[in-house]
């Protein structure tokens, strides 16, 4: 029939065309990311050829060097090449590993994923309850204790609680592994494949290695759980108590729904719309590594990298992390727009 | 309706809480009258404002409550003393007077929570609700600004910023606030997106409101009771990130006393003299948590389906 | 709680099996204590940044360069004026005093099996000339070039090698150079085996190793470990233990907490603070070492204010050097008011500046600014300099000087002082080879137009000194070593008075280990850290 082929053929030219306007905007927002960067990276002032010859080189070596490294040619022109190669898949090398960026990155990254992973586990799966158990019970002592309990978390510095935490778990009671991501004994033994020591332990049916690796990362984690806890159970309840005040849960109550049902299956489920974008949001925060949870915990990650590449205008470690954690941020917001979707479907757009 | 004869001087209260509000204006009064009633009914709002408005009077009148001289110190004889009688929270690594410095800080910390959450939150709510109210291409070009800001790690934005502006408090506060918008406009989309397919908005469409005049008077005010409530859990994180900046050299010049360069010396000190980090760290709490009260009163307060 | 109770026990329940779980395996999990055979440090070692002898020049790679090849000649640890041969068997000076002949001990090998020849010796010299990296002045300086480098250092035959050197200079002068980490000895086979595009093997030796050093290098993971293993051809004594392994940890409270557990044997970076709350640990003990680093605040001369000789040394009576030592730098550092650190050849030990306020507001009426004035320092904020710097601040005020500070990191702030935009500097040098020309560059500026290409501290400082100038380049080519020294404390003398440079202190590494650890100890340079005399009892 062909008006029904003539439909299947404008659905498909439309589902192409998005298609095409997605991919726009991905390689416009990459663009974006790099050029910004880039030109932040020349602007500062921090001289690269420093941090290679160091400061007692010789004047002709640093003149030599800064031509090497093509810093003489104009930004532009150095944008565009440096374009060119990251087309080719050629990131550069780190100034100050002598490695290629994306090695030391498939390096650092894992270690962060690891650890912002179980991170957010902990702090959903914490903070969710207790913002719904807020919400339910607002103005009793239950609402106030999970609110300064969540404060706690977010207003005092974490490396304080970090170090609090490594005194009181690690050298006081030895419950936990100390900073580092695993014990010295394991550095000949375990393999580092993936990078994720805890699949790589578990892959290699090294299981004393993978509890070892876990001891070692449930403190920082927990650290990290209960700074996202507190944003996520202040937003959950603040969404919940929205939702628990309009007309459908009267309604539902009034159908002779049980308390429960309406608060998981129908309140919280509405309430997860807008908790999508939080959730995904603190779990980018948490991917982008944070310098100070990394300093205390001696956790080689990407915000260590990141921040040492800056210090030292290494800048093509820079870039390739702002790559990554870009990446990240896109594919995660792509993530929450997609679940947002799925989960709301007033938000489809006609 | 109210039958009391009408005298000669008829009561503010009544005015306000009148049914039939003969102007706009009043009408405006009127509503907000019966916020500001059910926040002073809420208890630990209103000691949240106590805290806040502590903290002004002690920013206002520093220099007359602090015992000591913020900036001077001995070195050979009070240098980390721990709290004691002449020292209340104890002194720093300079010999410096901890709770003076924590005196005069707060006018530093107040102007830099208040000014960043000035800039950064009407920013990301105008980009949110409109970003999310126009969708097409506006949408799409608004949420690539947002994402390029968001997916940028905080470091290189704030070390550019100080690069080019040079250090400095009023410096940091706008690198913050660069770096502090992102989330809001996010978050205010999201919340848009489900605003504008309500009938409601429909209904005022109808009317034939214009699309500026739906954003700036409708959806924005529906989705003011989350933001507000995220950027009073903010502000602990501002201060923290100032803190953050002052790790790096940037920011806060010594000896300027600001809360966030006191917690990142304090850091050194953190196992055995632990007041130094410890008194700036409650301080930032118990601000904190006076913003959040006073937040999720005005929340309470503002929202018309309020539970209570 | 009717409708919680099902949901919230059914996760609650969840959370709980799951995290006992996790904390019974780390409880039997947790070893607190290291393998018997390895040593374990807790070191910060984010500035490597190469492998390569005749690249690195940052502390850290300064280390594990000295522990992994070996040179001509070493420090002599028990006697830091003197040297002792390590590869070299003899060695003589011609007549004039420009050439210079080694004779290379019988029978060494490379870790990679390799025999130990004078051509390796040769090699290593040339290509850290032609490479031209950071450290290759060090033997530039003797009239080395790209070009006749080939000729000026031979092999004359299976185990001996000369050095023709452009002026007759001291004889400890050259063989200190000969004693730095770019004098290391590499395999030439090796590195030419791994050669790409005739770079002498530059790029594979920046992660790998080709040496013959006590201890040979098996892995460096930036920021995260270096691991060293025993060389089992290594010529003298053989490393006691297996392993050595640093474990990179920046911060010195992590540092702290490891070495009370027993999670590293050795701590390196650790603050006063730490430092005195470890001090009455019975388990751990200290060592420490002066190093020959100094620590210094200089006047851009460029400011008006500042080049006023008055000015400058009222600056020097601002300082309270007393407290500071006491507090500040207390066990990392010891006060010196000269540009030369003790234990190298001149040093000398006057302290004629203390804190007098009156003294310096007096001579700032001299200088027609009785009121004192504005000026700017640059500062990076690390402590102990940012202690100091505040702490100079406060003293300066007394006297009517307004410091205001700018801080920054690292790398920023010492690219604004070498490009001479600064008011004031608060920072450091450390002796690049153990001579004390290496600090000559507090006097040396031959060039002092903003096109320099060399960059020595008077010229950051835009510090014109034509006699001290003259009296340093004098003292390198002085080959009595008594006369030698005593330039060089005329040079300080003169310096203490009118420079624009205020010295403060001397650094002082210190490191804690635990009390099985033996034969640990600290040596006068960053490179002499030996790591392969260490045992565990």
């Amino acid at each position: 029939m062909p008006a029904a082929a003539g439909q299947t053929k404008a659905r498909r030219l439309r589902a192409l065309r998005n298609a095409g306007r997605f991919l726009v905007i991905i390689v416009l927002t990459y663009l974006g990311l790099l050029a910004v960067t880039f030109f932040i990276g020349r602007v500062m002032p921090i001289d690269p050829v420093l941090v290679v010859l160091g400061d007692h080189a010789s004047g002709d070596a640093v003149a030599r060097v800064r031509e090497e490294m093509g810093l003489n040619k104009p930004l532009w022109q150095q944008f565009y090449i440096y374009l060119g190669k990251v087309l080719q898949g050629d990131f550069g090398t780190s100034v100050l590993s002598s490695n290629p960026v994306m090695q030391d990155i498939r390096r650092a990254f894992p270690a962060t994923l690891e650890l912002a992973t179980l991170g957010i586990i902990i702090g959903v799966g914490l903070g969710v309850p207790l913002g719904v158990w807020a919400a339910v019970r607002q103005g009793r002592w239950v609402d106030q204790i999970v609110r300064v309990m969540g404060l706690v978390g977010y207003s005092v510095p974490i490396f304080w609680l970090g170090l609090m935490g490594l005194v009181l778990f690690y050298a006081k009671l030895g419950w936990v592994g100390g900073p580092g991501r695993v014990d010295v004994t394991y550095e000949y033994t375990l393999a580092n494949v993936s990078g994720l020591l805890l699949l790589d332990a578990a892959m290699a049916n090294q299981w004393d290695a993978f509890a070892n690796v876990l001891s070692h990362l449930i403190l920082p984690a927990s650290l990290l759980g209960y700074f996202s806890l507190a944003y996520i159970s202040r937003m959950t309840r603040s969404f919940m108590l929205h939702e628990l005040s309009q007309e459908y849960v009267v309604a539902a109550r009034a159908k002779g729904l049980s308390e429960a049902r309406i608060i998981w299956r129908h309140a919280l489920r509405n309430a997860m719309v807008p908790l999508v974008t939080v959730i995904t949001l603190s779990y980018a925060g948490l991917l982008e590594g944070s310098v100070l949870t990394e300093t205390v915990f001696a956790w080689p990650g990407l915000g260590l990298y990141i921040t040492n590449s800056l210090q030292n205008a290494d800048m093509n470690a820079v870039l390739g992390g702002t790559i990554v954690v870009g990446s990240v941020f896109i594919g995660l917001n792509l993530l929450s727009d997609v679940l947002y979707k799925a989960l709301d479907p007033r938000t489809r757009i006609r | 309706m109210n039958t009391t004869p009408v005298t000669s001087k008829p009561r503010l209260h009544d005015w306000l809480m009148s049914d039939r509000p003969a102007s706009r204006r009043q009408a405006a009064w009127g509503r907000a009258y019966g916020a500001w009633r059910v926040f002073m009914r809420n208890r630990l709002a209103m000691l949240g404002l106590g805290i806040v408005l502590a903290l002004i009077l002690v920013a206002i009148f520093a220099p007359l409550l602090a015992p000591y001289s913020p900036t001077v110190g001995d070195l050979r004889t009070t240098r980390l003393l721990p709290p004691s009688g002449p020292f209340w929270l104890g002194t720093d690594d300079q010999g410096r007077d901890i709770l003076s410095r924590l005196i005069h800080g707060s006018r530093i910390t107040l102007f830099v929570v208040v000014l960043v959450a000035v800039l950064a939150a009407p920013i990301g709510l105008l980009v949110g609700t409109v970003a999310g109210y126009a969708g097409g291409l506006v949408d799409a070009a608004l949420m690539r600004i947002t994402d390029i800001f968001l997916a940028f790690p905080r470091l290189i934005l704030a070390l550019a910023f100080v690069a080019a502006l040079g250090p400095g408090i009023e410096n940091a506060v706008i690198a913050i606030a660069i770096t502090a918008w992102p989330p809001y406009a996010r978050m205010a989309r999201a919340e848009t997106l489900t605003i504008r397919q309500t009938d409601y908005i429909a209904a005022v469409r109808l009317i034939g409101a214009s699309p500026w005049r739906i954003v700036l008077h409708h959806i924005m005010p529906l989705c003011l009771s989350s933001l507000i409530v995220r950027v009073t859990l903010d502000m602990a994180g501002i201060i923290l990130t100032a803190a953050g900046l002052g790790f790096l050299g940037l920011g806060a010049q010594p000896p300027t006393p600001e809360w966030g360069a006191m917690i990142a010396n304090g850091r050194l000190y953190v196992l055995d003299q632990w007041w130094v980090a410890a008194a700036p760290g409650a301080a930032i709490f118990l601000v904190s948590l006076a913003f959040n009260l006073v937040g999720d009163g005005l929340r309470d307060a503002l929202d018309p389906k309020g539970v209570k | 709680m009717r409708y919680l109770k099902p949901v919230l026990n059914r996760r609650v329940l969840v959370a709980a099996v799951a995290s006992t779980f996790a904390w019974a395996a780390g409880v039997t999990s947790a070893v607190a204590a290291t393998p018997k055979d390895t040593l374990v440090l807790a070191f910060a070692f984010d500035d490597i940044i190469t492998m390569d002898p005749a690249e690195v020049f940052e502390i850290s790679g300064s280390e594990v360069v000295n522990n992994t090849y070996d040179r001509l000649v070493r420090l002599d640890l028990s006697d830091t004026s003197r040297l002792v041969n390590d590869i070299a068997k003899s060695w003589t000076i011609s007549a004039d005093g420009k050439t210079f002949s080694f004779e290379i001990k019988p029978g060494l090998k490379f870790a990679s099996g390799n025999p130990l020849t004078a051509e390796d010796v040769a090699f290593s010299f040339q290509r850290a000339v032609i490479l031209d990296k950071g450290p290759a002045f060090i033997l530039g300086q003797f009239g080395f070039t790209k070009d006749n480098v080939k000729d000026k250092i031979k092999a004359t035959g299976p185990l001996t090698l000369t050095l023709d050197v452009d002026k007759a200079y001291a004889p400890s002068f050259v063989l200190n150079c000969l004693s730095a980490d770019v004098a290391s000895v590499v395999d030439k086979k090796l590195l030419l085996s791994n050669e790409v595009a005739g770079d002498l093997g530059y790029a594979w030796l920046k992660t790998h190793y080709a040496g013959s050093g006590p201890l040979k290098l098996r892995e460096w993971r930036a920021n995260e470990v270096v691991a060293l293993e025993r060389n089992d051809n290594y010529y003298g004594t053989k490393a006691p233990l297996a392993r050595v392994l640093y474990r990179h940890v920046k911060e010195s409270s992590t540092q702290r907490l490891l070495l009370e557990k027993g999670d590293v044997d050795i701590a390196r970076n650790l603050s006063p603070q730490d430092l005195a709350a470890l001090a009455g640990n019975k388990d751990i003990i200290s060592s420490s070492a002066p190093k020959g680093t100094v620590y210094y605040i200089s006047l851009n001369q460029k400011n008006p204010n500042l080049a006023k000789p008055e000015v400058r040394e009222a600056l020097k009576w601002l300082l309270d050097y007393s407290a500071i030592g006491d507090t500040l730098i207390k066990n990392i550092g010891i006060i010196d008011q000269n540009f030369l650190p003790k234990g190298l050849l001149g040093a000398s030990t006057a302290m004629p500046y203390k804190l007098d306020v009156d003294k310096a507001k007096a001579l700032l009426v001299k200088a027609g600014l009785p009121n004192g004035f504005k000026v700017t320092i640059d500062m990076r904020t690390i402590q102990p300099v940012q202690g100091i710097t505040e702490s100079f601040q406060q003293t300066a005020k007394r006297a009517g000087i307004d410091v205001e500070i700018i801080p920054g990191d690292g790398k920023q702030v010492l690219t604004k002082y070498r490009a001479r935009t600064h008011d004031m500097y608060i920072g450091q040098w450390g002796a690049d080879y153990w001579d004390p020309h290496s600090n000559a560059t507090f006097v040396q500026n031959s060039d002092n137009s903003d096109e320099a290409k060399a960059k020595p501290l008077a010229w950051r400082n835009a510090w014109v000194v034509p006699e001290l100038d003259k009296m340093a380049d004098a003292a390198v080519l002085e080959r009595d070593t008594a006369r030698r020294k005593k330039m060089y404390e005329d040079m300080q003398a003169e310096f203490r008075k009118t420079s624009p440079f205020i010295m403060l202190f001397q650094q002082v590494e210190v490191a804690d280990a635990r009390s099985n650890v033996v034969g640990f100890k600290l040596g006068p340079t960053f490179g002499s850290n030996y790591m392969f005399t260490v045992s565990k009892k």
